[in-house]
C-alpha cells in the first residue's frame, strides 16, 4: 500500500481544488427529530474544503444521524445543509456530489469488485470507466482481485473496495461512517494511516464518523466531540485535548482528574481555585466557569509524583498527604492510583525514565503538576460525564 | 493440577470413540437412506416387465426397457401429464407475480390493513388440504358452478394454496437483504427505478426463483384439493390415484424417475452456482 | 428498516390480497354456511339455508372414530417425525461438514417425485409376500399370516415418511442457527452429552420443533392418502369421509360440518400447543 499512479494523484487533486470552490460544506440549525426522541439539535458547522474532519462521540449521540442527513440519507426536520455554496438540503441521495463509505461496507455481493467500484461512474454515464476503474484498484492495491465477488475477499479488502467504489466519483465530499469498524485492531491502525495518505493525496474533504477517540485525533485535522445531539467542542486534536472546555470532553477524550474547588480570585491571566484546603491556580484562558465553583482538571501524566518533602520540578504548589492505593506498571510508563487525605483517588501516569523510583502500594507521596496544564470545569456538569463510553 | 492421563489406551476405546463421533452422523444418513428407499423402488420399476399386460400383480418380475421406449403406452397418462404441466406452468406464472409483488408491499411498505394481510396469506398454509379443497368447492357449488369444474377450477385453486408460499419465500428474501446495500446505489447515482432493477431485483430473483420453482411442484403433486375441485378432469395424480385401484401401468414409475432426476440436477445446479460465488 | 406510507403499498398488496379474500377467505365463508344448509336438500333439488347447528351433532355421532384416528394417527407420525427428523437434522446441521448442503439437497429430493407414486412404492414394499413382511416374519416379529399392508402401521408409516421433510426443515434451520460452541462450552461446564443436549441443545431448537411439528401435524391429519392406499376401511381417516361425502354421497352440509369441525379442532390443537410452546412467533 504505497506506490500510486502519479497521473491519477494529480487529476483527482486538481478536480478537488476546481470543484471545491473554497466553501465547504455548512451545516445551519440542522435538526432531526424521531418519534421518541431528538437525535440532532440545532447543529452549526463549518467543514472547510480539503479537511479531514472527525465527528467523535458514543454511540447514540447523533452523529451518524448527522451523516446520512448529508448523504441525503435522513431528511432534517429542520435546518440547511449547504454544499459549495448550493443548497442541497432536500435533494436525493443520488443527486448530490457526496458518497459515503457504509459501515458494513454494503457492497453488492452480486456484483464483482470491478464493477462494484465503476457501479456510480456508470450511473452517471461517464466515459473511459474501466481506465478508472483500474487506477482506483491500483490505488487501493486491489487490481489482481477485481474479477472477484466481495464475499471472496477479506474484511480489509472490503474495506478498501468501499473506499475505491466512493473515492472514484470524486466527491464534494466523502463520508466514512466507522468506515473501520468491523477491523480488527492491528489493521485498523494501518487503515488509519492508509486512509489518511489516500485523503492528502486526492484531496478531497473527509467527514469521519466514529465513536474511537485515538483513531479520531490520529486522522484528523479538525475533530467535534458530539454528545446528546450538539456539538460540545470542536478544534484541533492536541486543543481538545489540551484544552477540553466541558467535563465530558474531559473525560472522552483521553482520562483526566476533576478535583472539586471554589474559586478564591480572578485575575486577568490567573484564576486561583481552593482545592480541599491547597490554593492552585489555573490560566484565565483555560477556566470555563463564571460561578464561584469548579472542577480542576489535570491530564494523569501531566501529574508528578515524588517521596515526601522531595523537590519535584514544578513550580506549582505541593499536593501532600497522598497515599499510593494501586500501581500498574505499563512498560513506558506506571499507572498509579493515589489516595489523597479528602478521600479522592488521582491518577497519575508516569514515564518510567528511571529517575523516578517506582512506588510500592501504601507508599506515602506527594503531587504536583505545572498550573499551566490545569484546566477548571463548570460544577454544575457531572464530572463523570463521558467516562464510562 | 493433576496430570492428565487417558482413561485406557487400548484399540477397542479407540474405536469405540470413533464410533461414537460418527454415530450420530450414521443415524443421519440411515434416517437419509430411509427417504431413499421408495425411490428407489421407483426407479427399479420403472424397467419392470409386468406378468401380463392386465395382471394386478405389481411386483418386480422382470427387466425390460420398454417402459422407457414406449412412455405413453396409455396415452390417457401423457393427457393428464400435460395437463399437471400445463396448469402447473399457469399457476406459477400467476401466483409468483401476485405474490412477489405482496411480499414486497410487506416487507417495505407501511399501509392500513398489513398484519390482516399478513394472517390473510398466513392461514391458507396453516389449513390442512381437505378443508382448503371443500371449501373452495362448497362455494363453487353455492355459486352454481358445480356442473362446470374442470382446468377452470383446478387452476384457481393451485394459484391459492401457491400464492401463500411465494410470499413467505420472498418475503424471507427480502428481509435477509441489508438494506444499505439499496442507499449505497442510491449513494452513488442510481435514481430509484436504477436501484431497483439494479441492485434489489437481482439480489431478490434467486428467492422469487426458488417460490416459482417450489409453486410448480406443489400444483403438479397436488392431488387433495384437485380431487374435489376437478370435475371430469383428470391430472397426473389424479390418473396415478385411478390406476392404483385397477392395473398400474409401469410408466408412471418411468415419470417418477424423470421427475426426481429433473428435480435433483436443477437443485445442484443452482447449488453449484451459488457456490462458486461464495469463498474458496 | 423504514417502511414507506403511500399508495404503492395497496397497489402491491391489493391484487394478492384480493385473490386470497376471493378464493380463500370466502370459501370457508361458504364451507360454514353449507354445514348449516338443511340437510335433506341435494345438488339438484338445492340447499336452504336453516341455520341447521344439528348437523354437527350428526357429524360427531356418525364420525367420531375416524375424527379421534386422524388425531392418533397424525400425532404418532408427527412425534416419529420428530424423532427421525431431529437426528437426520442434527446430523446435517453439526456432523455433515462440507456435505451440509449435498445432505439437505437430498432430503428435499425424494419429494420431488409425485406423492402418490412414493406412496404405491410402499404399497409394494409393504406387500404380504414383500421383503419387509419376510424379513419381519422370518425374525418372529411378525406372525406367519402377519401383515402390514392394511393395517394401522402401514398407514402411520406412509404418513411418516410422506411428511418428513416438512419436519427436517425447519428444525435444521433452526439447529443451524445454534452456534455449537454453546454446545461445546456446555460439555466444558461439566454437562455429559445427554444433559447438553436437553438443557442446551434443545431449547435452543425450540422454535423448529414447534413450526416442524405444526408442519406435519396439519397436514397429516387431513390426509388421506395413505388411509386409502396403504390401509383398509379400519383406518379411514376424516379426510376420506369428507371426500367420499362430498363426491360419492353428495351430502354437502354433512362434508362441510366435518371439515369445519377438523379446522376447528386443528386450530384449538394448535393454539394450546403454542401457548404451551411459549413461542408466538410460527414462522
Amino acid at each position: 500500500m504505497s506506490q500510486v499512479a502519479e497521473p491519477n494523484q494529480q487529476r483527482a487533486s486538481e478536480d478537488a481544488a476546481g470543484a471545491g470552490g473554497g466553501s465547504g460544506l455548512r451545516l445551519r440549525a440542522l435538526t432531526k427529530e424521531f418519534a421518541t426522541f431528538t437525535a440532532v439539535r440545532s447543529l452549526d458547522l463549518e467543514v472547510p474544503s480539503g479537511s479531514f474532519f472527525a465527528l467523535l462521540g458514543p454511540s447514540g449521540c447523533g452523529k451518524t444521524t448527522t451523516l446520512r442527513m448529508i448523504a441525503g440519507l435522513e431528511s432534517p426536520t429542520s435546518g440547511t445543509i449547504e454544499l459549495a455554496g448550493r443548497d442541497i438540503t432536500h435533494a436525493k441521495p443520488y443527486q448530490r456530489p457526496v458518497n459515503t463509505v457504509f459501515q458494513s461496507y454494503a457492497l453488492f455481493p452480486h456484483l464483482d469488485i470491478a464493477e462494484n467500484v465503476a457501479f456510480g461512474l456508470r450511473r452517471r454515464r461517464q466515459k473511459d470507466v474501466d481506465e478508472q476503474v483500474r487506477q482506483m484498484l491500483d490505488l487501493v492495491e486491489l487490481s489482481s482481485q477485481s474479477r472477484k465477488k466481495p464475499a471472496q475477499l477479506s474484511g480489509g479488502q472490503q474495506q478498501r473496495v468501499a473506499l475505491a467504489r466512493a473515492l472514484i466519483n470524486k466527491p464534494e465530499v466523502l463520508l466514512l461512517d466507522e468506515p473501520l469498524g468491523a477491523l480488527d485492531l492491528k489493521l485498523r491502525r494501518a487503515m488509519q494511516i492508509e486512509l489518511k495518505r489516500i485523503q492528502t493525496e486526492v484531496g478531497l474533504t473527509f467527514i469521519h464518523v466514529t465513536h474511537d477517540q485515538e483513531e479520531a485525533m490520529t486522522m484528523a485535522d479538525t475533530v467535534a466531540v458530539m454528545n446528546g445531539g450538539v456539538i460540545e467542542q470542536m478544534g484541533a486534536p492536541a486543543e481538545l485535548y489540551e484544552n477540553p472546555r466541558s467535563t465530558f470532553v474531559a473525560n472522552f477524550l483521553g482520562q483526566s482528574n476533576l478535583i472539586a474547588g471554589s474559586v478564591v480570585s480572578r485575575s486577568a491571566d490567573i484564576t486561583t481555585v481552593d482545592m480541599h484546603g491547597i490554593a492552585v491556580s489555573v490560566p484565565a484562558n483555560r477556566t470555563h466557569t463564571d460561578s464561584d465553583r469548579g472542577w480542576v482538571g489535570i491530564r494523569p501524566e501531566k501529574v508528578l509524583i515524588g517521596e515526601v518533602g522531595e523537590q519535584l520540578d514544578a513550580p506549582g504548589n505541593t499536593i501532600p498527604g497522598g497515599v499510593v492505593s494501586d500501581v500498574s506498571f505499563v512498560g513506558v510508563s506506571t499507572a498509579y492510583l493515589v489516595r489523597m487525605p479528602w478521600g479522592q483517588e488521582l491518577q497519575v501516569f508516569s514515564q518510567n525514565t528511571g529517575r523516578v523510583r517506582i512506588f510500592a502500594v501504601g507508599d506515602a507521596v506527594e503531587l504536583s503538576w505545572r498550573p499551566e496544564y490545569a484546566f477548571l470545569l463548570d460544577h454544575a456538569q457531572d464530572a463523570s460525564a463521558g467516562a464510562a463510553l | 493440577m493433576a496430570v492428565m492421563t487417558p482413561r485406557s489406551g487400548g484399540a477397542g476405546t479407540r474405536l469405540g470413540r470413533w464410533m461414537r463421533e460418527r454415530l450420530v452422523l450414521g443415524l443421519g444418513l440411515v434416517v437419509l437412506a430411509y427417504t431413499f428407499v421408495p425411490i428407489a423402488v421407483v426407479v427399479l420399476m420403472s424397467f419392470n416387465k409386468p406378468v401380463s399386460e392386465q395382471s394386478k400383480i405389481y411386483k418386480f418380475s422382470g427387466f425390460t426397457l420398454d417402459n422407457w421406449k414406449n412412455p405413453c403406452a396409455d396415452p390417457a397418462m401423457c393427457e393428464s401429464l400435460l395437463r399437471s404441466i400445463e396448469i402447473g406452468l399457469l399457476a406459477t406464472v400467476v401466483s409468483t407475480i401476485l405474490g412477489t409483488l405482496a411480499a414486497f408491499a410487506l416487507v417495505r411498505h407501511d399501509f392500513i390493513g398489513r398484519s390482516s394481510s399478513n394472517l390473510l396469506i398466513f392461514m391458507p398454509m396453516a389449513a390442512p388440504e381437505i378443508v382448503l379443497g371443500s371449501s373452495l368447492l362448497a362455494m363453487f357449488v353455492a355459486a352454481g358452478l358445480g356442473g362446470q369444474l374442470g382446468f377452470w377450477t383446478i387452476l384457481v385453486a393451485h394459484i391459492m394454496f401457491c400464492l401463500s408460499f411465494v410470499v413467505v419465500t420472498v418475503r424471507a428474501r427480502l428481509a435477509g437483504m441489508d438494506d444499505n446495500l439499496e442507499q449505497a446505489a442510491m449513494d452513488l447515482y442510481a435514481t430509484p427505478s436504477q436501484t431497483f432493477w439494479r441492485v434489489t431485483f437481482p439480489l431478490v430473483f434467486p428467492g422469487i426463483l426458488g417460490a416459482a420453482l417450489l409453486s410448480f411442484s406443489l400444483s403438479f403433486d397436488d392431488f387433495i384439493i384437485t380431487n374435489l375441485n376437478s370435475g371430469n378432469t383428470t391430472t397426473f395424480p389424479m390418473y396415478v390415484w385411478g390406476v392404483s385401484r385397477r392395473t398400474v401401468p409401469m410408466q408412471i414409475n418411468v415419470i417418477g424417475t424423470v421427475m426426481i432426476v429433473l428435480s435433483v440436477t436443477i437443485v445442484l445446479i443452482g447449488e453449484l452456482r451459488s457456490r462458486r460465488r461464495r469463498p474458496a | 428498516m423504514t417502511r414507506k406510507r403511500g399508495k404503492t403499498g395497496y397497489l402491491l398488496v391489493i391484487p394478492g390480497a384480493l385473490y386470497l379474500l376471493a378464493f380463500f377467505a370466502l370459501p370457508f365463508y361458504s364451507l360454514i354456511a353449507t354445514s348449516l344448509y338443511d340437510p335433506s336438500g341435494s345438488d339438484f333439488r338445492g340447499y336452504e339455508m336453516t341455520y341447521a347447528f344439528g348437523n354437527f351433532v350428526d357429524a360427531i355421532t356418525d364420525y367420531w372414530q375416524p375424527l379421534l384416528r386422524s388425531l392418533a394417527y397424525g400425532g404418532v407420525a408427527t412425534v416419529l417425525c420428530l424423532v427421525l427428523g431431529y437426528v437426520l437434522a442434527y446430523a446435517i446441521a453439526f456432523k455433515a461438514g462440507r456435505w451440509k448442503i449435498l445432505m439437505l439437497v437430498l432430503v428435499i429430493a425424494p419429494f420431488f417425485t409425485s406423492f402418490l407414486v412414493r406412496t404405491l412404492s410402499w404399497k409394494l414394499l409393504l406387500a404380504d409376500d414383500g421383503f419387509i413382511v419376510n424379513t419381519l416374519q422370518f425374525l418372529q416379529i411378525l406372525g406367519d399370516d402377519g401383515r402390514l399392508l392394511a393395517t394401522p402401521v402401514a398407514v402411520i408409516a406412509g404418513l411418516t415418511y410422506n411428511f418428513l421433510p416438512f419436519m427436517v426443515l425447519p428444525l435444521f434451520a433452526s439447529l443451524d442457527r445454534v452456534d455449537y460452541r454453546l454446545i461445546e462450552a456446555s460439555g466444558d461446564l461439566y454437562a455429559n452429552p445427554i444433559t447438553t443436549f436437553f438443557k442446551v441443545t434443545w431449547p435452543l431448537s425450540l422454535p423448529g420443533v414447534v413450526s416442524g411439528t405444526l408442519l406435519t401435524f396439519i397436514p397429516a391429519v387431513g390426509d388421506y392418502i395413505n388411509a386409502e392406499l396403504l390401509g383398509n376401511t379400519n383406518t379411514r381417516m376424516i379426510g376420506n369421509v369428507i371426500q367420499s361425502l362430498f363426491t360419492d354421497a353428495n351430502d354437502y352440509p354433512a362434508a362441510a360440518a366435518l371439515s369445519v369441525i377438523l379446522m376447528t379442532m386443528i386450530l384449538a390443537l394448535v393454539l394450546v400447543y403454542v401457548r404451551r410452546a411459549g413461542t408466538e412467533e410460527l414462522l
